[in-house]
């Protein structure tokens, strides 16, 4: 009995260890700002971060006005393209698969806020956000969802499969763009550009056996790769718990270094963004585990109602609690940056440009049937003859 | 994927000797006697396939030379062969293309069958470089590399090890041009692997996997069956704007001994070669069995004493057609077809099983094409629908006497 006394003692233990906390409003300022015009600076929680290999970043951070309204914006409006293709799906307008990342919005604005447009950026099928982000238009987005000729990938690609010239997709198989993503790496390290690529996946993805490939590639030629892990508690229907023997996926890496991150406060993404583009292009210290610590308001894609291995109590908890468009809105309220109402005139635009763009995309006509057989060689080295949908239909170059 | 992946040095030295490789073949065959001193089959030494000359080299059908200042003044004629494999293709890929790199489990040292060897004295280890044991990771690697525009000329070390990165293969580098409409392509992607039958490779170390590969639409198979074919078709392979599989038939590396032209050549893909002409059968091969091929056929018009019995004088003076397929996807339909039309009989031979191996597709457009023309059934010679077993594995490759055995069926049908 005295043994089993003990192994319950222990099984408590990991709880009493202090860990990452995932409000997304515990940012205090560090002093009143005198001027909002000028930047000014905020303290995170000290529980933000945990590191692994390496210190933490500093928690005192410089933010300003500008840029905290500017990530609202966007935080807003990819909050409300999610919410139209939702919509759209559900009015059988969209079809096949759909993953919307409603609740991850601190994790896809965070990263863009904190690196250049010469970044490259790869992620997997929860893209949406990062494809508009990254240099694409919510037109384009919701093109390619309705599968339009307006679709970032000319409607021939759908939800997984949006890219532009500096976001390398969307990619549908679990975990397979992370060695893709050192592979883009490597190609900038040989170019000797000072820039990085973050290669990002779930924590499902993480237990990849590709992923770890990635890993002791980038570590062993000291590729500029950020590995992000995007940790929404939930590889489609299984929790973290029950599929990773060891959940603190920023210790993962081996010899990478690594970071656990409150990827609810869109202060200390951003922070910890701009922290590992430091470390991997001006540092050149090699590649770096990011984990964000977020979560995901809806199911894993469309078909799955997200309240089978979870329940409704844990979604609205951490939608009224830690929610990170809330915790952003009352750091700008509380620190006077702006009043509500102009926080609701941010709303209102953002809800104005995803219908505007949600109508002009179903104004969009499909692909042409002769786009059927394109892309697949390259223009004037395909075969003769390719089948089409029919016994009878061949298409001939 | 193994511990013992490599092949015991003993082995590759065997491998290497030309001799052994000759004995090799003869071990495959399974005529009764063994030939005279001096052979009165050809083998691959002796293949009238190869080219072994300067004159023949410089003659190879669709060569096209890819000229520079250096070279274009010289004419046809002048210009120099030599005796070499894989290695000049690279070497040339590489001096011409700042951004080509050359990568792959043990290739800095030259690859377990040297095809790189030198390449990194040369170029440095930063364009010539090891990877990790890390079939996935090295695909995905190199679709990321070739992503960015660059030239990424990947290596693995067997074909039959290319299944961990098949993931990445057809669902990444085939479909990525497709799925971006038209924003991203990896044509910059060569994988080069060796594939099919060595004669002692066993389970793990002599498969053909090609077949697997024929509904990836996006991607190139090639499989070149001589050291000119290897050259011109790689060079071809690295500079198509497609990702291309290049399966180089392992047992070729040594035996298969031509003058290559040293400058810069290409190949065409996507086109069959005849390589003899005929009227009465159309026989389709690529890689290793081609040789088999020829064997048959010279046993077909003169069979030795033990075998003439099961070959009717009448068909020993049959014209046969055989064809290199050389690219396996897409492949060349019109020229198979435009054979078979006129000799109404096909036999197709390939090392891979025969349950929906490329044959099987090859089979299907054909009776499609010339089902009126056909004066037999399409017949496929293939290794057997079992694992390539180590001891088993001289009755699993389509030796000669099974090909003669197809011929003589079709023939007489």
């Amino acid at each position: 009995m005295a043994s089993l006394v003990r192994l319950r003692a222990s099984r408590r233990l990991p709880q009493l260890v202090r860990g990452i906390q995932t409000s997304a409003d515990t940012t205090l300022l560090a002093e009143k700002p005198s001027d909002l015009s000028k930047p000014f600076m905020v303290k995170l929680h000290e529980d933000s971060f945990q590191s692994y290999l390496c210190d933490k970043p500093e928690l005192d951070v410089q933010v300003s006005k500008d840029q905290l309204l500017g990530m609202y914006k966007q935080m807003q409006t990819m909050r409300r393209m999610e919410m139209a293709a939702d919509a759209l799906y559900k009015a059988k307008l969209i079809r096949g698969f759909c993953h919307l990342a409603i609740g991850q919005e601190a994790v896809s604005v965070g990263l863009e806020s904190g690196i250049t447009p010469e970044d490259r950026v790869i992620t997997a099928y929860r893209c949406h956000p990062f494809a508009v982000l990254r240099g694409g238009t919510i037109k384009g987005v919701i093109g390619e969802l309705l599968g339009r000729q307006a679709g970032m990938s000319n409607g021939k690609g759908g939800s997984m499969h949006i890219f532009t010239p500096s976001f390398f997709g969307g990619n549908g198989i679990v975990g397979a763009q992370v060695p893709v993503g050192a592979g883009i790496a490597f190609a900038q390290k040989y170019m000797e550009k000072e820039t990085a690529t973050f290669a990002l996946y779930g924590d499902g993805a993480s237990n990849q056996g590709q992923v770890f490939e990635a890993y002791n590639m980038a570590k062993l030629w000291n590729l500029p790769c950020v590995f992000v892990c995007e940790n929404n508690k939930y590889g489609m229907g299984t929790s973290a718990e029950r599929s990773s023997s060891n959940t603190s996926y920023f210790t993962r890496g081996d010899k990478i270094p690594g970071l656990q991150v409150n990827g609810m406060d869109i202060i200390a993404a951003k922070h910890a963004v701009e922290y590992a583009r430091k470390w991997t292009v001006d540092d050149k210290k090699g590649p770096l585990l990011l984990e964000f610590v977020t979560y995901r308001y809806g199911g894993h894609s469309m078909s799955d109602p997200g309240t089978t291995y979870r329940t409704r109590e844990e979604v609205q908890r951490m939608r009224s609690t830690q929610d990170p468009i809330r915790g952003l809105q009352r750091y700008i309220e509380e620190w006077g940056l702006a009043s509500e109402q102009e926080l609701k005139q941010l709303d209102k635009d953002a809800k104005a440009e995803v219908d505007a763009a949600v109508e002009e995309a179903k104004a969009s006509p499909e692909p042409l049937i002769k786009d059927l057989w394109t892309d697949i060689y390259y223009k004037g080295t395909e075969p003769p003859s390719m089948r089409g949908r029919e016994r009878e239909e061949v298409h001939y170059y | 994927m193994l511990p013992t992946r490599r092949f015991p040095s003993i082995s590759l030295a065997a491998l290497i000797s030309r001799n052994s490789s000759v004995a090799l073949l003869r071990r495959n065959s399974t005529v009764a006697e063994p030939p005279p001193a001096g052979g009165h089959l050809p083998s691959i030494a002796t293949s009238q396939i190869l080219r072994t000359t300067r004159e023949r080299a410089l003659r190879t059908p669709g060569l096209t030379w890819n000229e520079d200042e250096a070279s274009s003044s010289i004419v046809n004629i002048g210009r120099e062969t030599r005796k070499m494999n894989v290695y000049q293709a690279s070497s040339i890929a590489l001096t011409k293309d700042d951004n080509a790199v050359v990568f792959g489990e043990d290739i800095a040292f030259g690859g377990v069958f040297r095809c790189t060897m030198g390449l990194t004295e040369e170029f440095g280890r930063e364009r010539v470089f090891n990877t990790p044991l890390t079939e996935q990771g090295i695909a995905g690697f190199a679709i990321g590399l070739a992503l960015m525009g660059h030239t990424a000329i990947a290596e693995i070390q067997f074909a039959d090890y290319i299944y961990p990165a098949f993931d990445q293969l057809v669902n990444e580098a085939a479909k990525i041009r497709y799925r971006s409409g038209g924003q991203y392509n990896v044509g910059g992607l060569t994988v080069r692997t060796p594939t099919m039958s060595v004669g002692h490779g066993g389970l793990y170390h002599s498969q053909s996997p090609e077949g697997f590969f024929m509904g990836a639409s996006g991607l190139k198979i090639v499989i070149p069956r001589s050291p000119i074919q290897a050259k011109g078709l790689l060079l071809s392979a690295i500079r198509d704007p497609n990702p291309v599989i290049f399966m180089e038939p392992k047992i070729l590396y040594r035996s298969a001994v031509e003058q290559v032209p040293i400058d810069d050549f290409a190949l065409p893909l996507g086109r069959a070669e005849t390589l003899v002409a005929g009227a009465d059968l159309t026989l389709l091969s690529w890689g290793t069995p081609l040789y088999h091929c020829e064997t048959a056929l010279h046993m077909l018009a003169s069979p030795a004493p033990p075998l003439a019995p099961h070959v009717p004088a009448a068909l020993r003076t049959a014209k046969v057609e055989l064809i290199d397929l050389r690219s396996i996807l897409p492949w060349d339909a019109e020229t198979v077809a435009e054979s078979v039309a006129r000799t109404g009989r096909l036999v197709i031979v390939h090392e891979a099983g025969m349950t929906a191996g490329a044959g099987a597709e090859i089979a299907a457009e054909i009776q499609k094409r010339c089902f009126l023309k056909l004066a037999a059934p399409v017949k496929r010679i293939t290794g057997w629908d079992t694992p390539v077993g180590l001891q088993y594995e001289k009755f699993y490759i389509p030796d000669a006497v099974r090909i003669l055995d197809g011929i003589v069926e079709t023939l007489s049908y």
